[in-house]
């Protein structure tokens, strides 16, 4: 740690990530972010990354990509689709900035986890879901079973959920 | 009865938080006993009789200024691990909640088979609310 960051700034900073985490596939200037956060523009970008250990505007593209990863993973929406849905307005943009961030172009990732199903068995991302994993929805339960992966435990769930 | 009796958070004042999850989120006080600066302060869901959610305060004499600084800085960062609170309507909940000031960080969606939101305590814990399953079945 060590960041020696006031508790209750990071705690506004909180927020910040909060709410790009709500709506990635907003735009979120760093003017908005830092009204949400109550630092100043010129500030708060540093003090972001100095929290959070990423710029916002990475973090941002992180979790846009994070999000699409899932939808490619766990719906049919096209590649182009996902990217809009996303919060992206150029389809090159998105592929660009996918590959740069999981090494993979979005129809490999498709494809790469459709031929090796077991993959998948981290998601649906979210704690919320591993707590609930027993009762999931019909949809999901179908795929699983059609997986016929193992079930993991909650806690082995690795990724958080916006 | 055996079990898991009192797990705690930390939070990062301990009159805010019993506010917060006494006042709007319903619960009610269990103990609340000072000792010289250390506070022992834990409340309960009205519902749950045999749990006790401690808000503790990282700081001396359990720890020292360091660690204390550092967990300070944990928890209004958002690192703490993810609490989940079970409700039997969760947009009746929000609706509630919300009038009360909570700061939600995610509005109730439909997902997974039920209904859940995501909200904070003003140290900055996170809360998944997730509405309970009609079916009672093996998985609670």
């Amino acid at each position: 740690m060590g960041t020696g960051q006031d508790p209750e700034l990071l705690r506004r900073l909180l927020r910040a990530k909060d709410r790009m985490d709500a709506a990635s596939d907003e735009e979120w200037p760093v003017r908005r972010l830092a009204s949400v956060s109550g630092v100043s523009e010129a500030h708060f970008a540093r003090s972001f990354k100095d929290a959070f250990g990423v710029p916002p505007h990475r973090y941002l593209l992180t979790r846009r990509i994070e999000r699409a990863k899932t939808l490619l993973r766990d719906t049919d929406l096209p590649v182009t689709e996902v990217a809009f849905d996303t919060g992206w307005s150029s389809l090159g943009t998105f592929g660009r900035v996918f590959r740069d961030i999981t090494g993979e172009s979005p129809g490999e990732l498709r494809g790469r986890e459709r031929a090796a199903p077991h993959a998948r068995d981290h998601v649906p991302a979210c704690y919320l879901s591993a707590a609930h994993r027993p009762d999931l929805t019909i949809a999901v339960s179908e795929k699983r079973r059609r997986v016929a992966g193992p079930r993991i435990p909650a806690n082995e769930t690795t990724e958080t959920e916006v | 009865m055996q079990g898991v009796e009192v797990v705690g958070l930390y939070v990062r004042d301990q009159d805010e938080a019993l506010a917060f999850y006494v006042g709007k989120l319903g619960f009610r006080v269990h103990t609340d006993v000072k000792n010289g600066d250390y506070r022992w302060l834990t409340v309960q869901h009205p519902d749950q009789p045999s749990f006790q959610l401690g808000l503790f305060y990282p700081g001396a004499p359990m720890l020292d200024s360091a660690t204390a600084e550092t967990l300070r800085a944990l928890v209004a960062k958002g690192a703490m691990p993810p609490l989940v609170l079970t409700v039997d309507d969760c947009r009746a909940a929000y609706a509630k909640m919300n009038a009360h000031g909570v700061e939600f960080t995610q509005e109730p969606v439909d997902r997974f088979g039920t209904v859940d939101a995501g909200f904070r305590d003003p140290s900055g814990n996170g809360w998944k609310m997730i509405q309970a399953r009609r079916r009672a079945g093996g998985a609670e």
